[in-house]
């Protein structure tokens, strides 16, 4: 819906505060602007609205140049949301949220209406409106703000650190409203921030500047999982990396490689056998080329006395797998929600290359509450937690 | 006592044509004021919004300001002639400089943030004025209308000696007779009073314009149940 074309903006005075960007927005988008102080976030955001004029370059809003635009009709068509909150100290809460519909012309008691509804929506009572924003918290008064920008329902909403200036129990709550508030209205939201917490928490895509330029656009997974270079990284923060490394983890980085399976020629018999040795309660089937079968149970093999049949002829067919390059977090979720003990781990060709337990689980546990400590104790602790399981354990 | 005595005499014999000068006093300090009012407030804006203008205007402004009231009535009287339009005039000048620059101080105090926001939700520049500017800055500019009706009070007994009439006649009266000390008080007192009486009420309505002393409808946010 919005788009950027090769736009540039050179301050009088000769200072570049953007610099030949170039981006495109979708429908309903939350967009984080995020870069050190003085990047040109807030420039950039400003030109949507024609705040500040673009030197140069084209920016079009549902495929028409801005510029062409009456300027004053485009921004009543725009919300805007800023740090300093800026609502207007000489009139009502009611006033000030109902302030664009009254410069659009609509009825009094529509706008009423309106303010009412919109106040609602923030959980606020309806005494609010008549008191002077003086009267009000600065969190409360930010969401005043919001509503304002909402009061027309304009279709995009700029916003410029608009939770920057508030306590960070404040802003935690808020952030959370506004992400609930976006996805139910549709909206599409262009935020700027300097906070890469706030930016992963509230992003569809992250737009990474620096010195005027776009460094790296991406979802916060992708940026997380490949930074683009260094900047990137400094931004993100050593802290925040570890913590997506864990989050990234894949099933392959700790499946066991190890398990317990038979040939699908194999008797009854044998299966046994091999149980017993690996202790063990139930195998994995491949066959010759290693392609994984199915499974047998020391359950089914009980049932089951003739104990000369072949284990494909018992075996359980229908089993899930995942596969190595899965994300850890994605499996673990089907784990647990299907109660499995195990799940086998395949590859591209169905080969089974690993198996991942219940034990791998709390392994990886262990590791983010106590890895990032050096303390040699817990060290020991949890190697001795890791290592014990591993041995044999097929289910 | 003897004194006493004699302004209660004045009074009693010239209840009217005291009441009449009084009148006639406030008439000329009021009409200047609200002349400068709008001539000045106007050009407040302007320069408030064309800043380059801003610093003539108020050198100007200023350099009335320091000419003395009598020299000033004095040439004014020799373009315009005796009368009551003369101080006028000369009222009107000297209310200028508060004027003008309580307004230019008056908008361009407006905070920043507050401006832009008003931009940026698409007011025009007339709206911007008179919805946000204007009503932020009032009470500035009515501290300006408030000194510059109490100067004018002061000026306008000048304004006897061009013929202006007003309270300054009485006391001009005073200065010309020996033992005239009772007259002048005569003059003088009502032109104190309603210099005070002026700068209370206006004070007021100063005050009753701040936005920062917006009525409290019902108890703060923090007094009810904190939503946050
Ligand atoms: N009105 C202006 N005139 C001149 N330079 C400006 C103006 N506004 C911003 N700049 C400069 O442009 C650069 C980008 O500013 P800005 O967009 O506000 O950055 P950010 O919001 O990312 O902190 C900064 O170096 C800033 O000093
Ligand atoms: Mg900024």
């Amino acid at each position: 819906m919005l788009v950027f074309e090769n736009v540039s903006k050179v301050y009088p005075g000769g200072k570049r505060a953007v610099d030949h960007l170039d981006l495109e927005i979708g429908e309903g988008e939350f967009i984080c602007f995020i870069g050190p102080s003085g990047c040109g976030k807030t420039t950039t955001m400003k030109m949507i609205n024609r705040l500040v004029k673009p030197t140069d370059g084209k920016i079009l809003l549902n495929g028409k140049n801005i510029l062409e635009q009456n300027v004053v009709e485009l921004r009543r068509s725009i919300g805007y949301v800023i740090q300093q909150i800026g609502l207007f100290p000489h009139m009502t809460i009611r006033d000030n949220i109902a302030l664009v519909p009254r410069l659009k012309g609509v009825p009094a008691e529509e706008r009423n209406k309106r303010a009412e509804e919109l106040l609602e929506l923030v959980n606020m009572p309806k005494e609010f409106l008549d008191r002077f924003p003086h009267e009000l918290s600065g969190g409360q008064q930010q969401r005043i703000g919001v509503l304002r920008a909402l009061a027309s329902n304009p279709p995009l909403i700029l916003m410029d650190e608009p939770f920057g200036a508030l306590d960070p129990i404040t802003r935690d709550s808020l952030q959370a409203e506004f992400k609930n508030l976006q996805q139910s209205l549709g909206k599409t939201i262009i935020f700027v921030t300097h906070d890469m917490d706030e930016a992963i928490k509230l992003a569809d895509r992250i737009v990474i500047m620096r010195a005027g330029q776009i460094v790296q656009v991406g979802s916060p997974d992708e940026i997380l999982r490949n930074p683009a270079d260094d900047f990137v990284r400094d931004f993100i923060g050593k802290d925040r990396l570890a913590e997506a490394q864990q989050h990234f983890q894949t099933v392959g980085q700790i499946m066991n490689p190890d398990p317990v399976s038979i040939g699908l020629g194999a008797t009854l018999s044998e299966a046994v056998r091999t149980m017993r040795r690996r202790r063990v309660d139930s195998l994995l089937v491949t066959d010759d080329a290693g392609i994984l079968r199915g499974k047998v149970t020391i359950e089914q093999i009980d049932r089951n006395r003739d104990l000369d049949a072949a284990v494909a002829d018992l075996m359980e067919r229908d089993i899930q797998t995942v596969r190595a390059d899965t994300l850890l977090r994605d499996a673990t979720r089907n784990i647990l929600v299907r109660g499995s003990k195990y799940v086998p781990v395949v590859d591209a060709r169905k080969r089974l290359i690993g198996i991942i337990t219940r034990t791998n689980l709390v392994d990886v546990l262990y590791d983010s509450i106590w890895g990032e400590e050096d303390d040699e104790e817990q060290d020991a602790v949890v190697n001795e937690a890791a290592a014990a399981p591993q041995t044999g354990e097929g289910s | 006592m003897n004194m006493l005595q004699e302004l209660l005499t004045y009074y009693q014999q010239n209840g009217s044509y005291v009441m009449e000068q009084f009148v006639r006093h406030f008439l000329m300090s009021a009409y200047g004021v609200l002349f400068a009012a709008i001539v000045g407030i106007p050009v407040g804006i302007l320069i408030a919004r064309y800043g380059r203008l801003s610093g003539w205007v108020l050198t100007a402004a200023n350099l009335i300001q320091t000419i003395p009231a009598l020299a000033m009535l004095a040439v004014l009287m020799l373009v315009m002639g005796l009368g009551a339009n003369t101080v006028v005039m000369g009222l009107f000048l000297y209310s200028l400089l508060p004027i003008i620059r309580n307004t230019y101080t008056g908008l361009k105090s407006v905070d920043l943030p507050i401006l832009e926001a008003g931009r940026a939700m698409g007011m025009t520049r007339a709206q911007r004025l008179f919805m946000v500017e204007l009503p932020l800055s009032l009470s500035v500019i009515m501290a300006g209308l408030r000194t510059a009706l109490i100067i004018a009070i002061g000026v306008a007994t000048i304004g006897a000696f061009i013929g202006g009439g007003g309270l300054g006649s009485i006391i001009i009266r005073g200065t010309n007779i020996t033992d005239g000390g009772a007259i002048i008080l005569a003059g003088a007192i009502p032109t104190a009073l309603m210099a005070v009486i002026a700068d209370i009420l206006l004070g007021w309505v100063e005050r009753a314009l701040s936005p920062a002393n917006k009525k409290r409808g019902i108890p703060a946010a923090g007094e009810t149940t904190e939503i946050i």
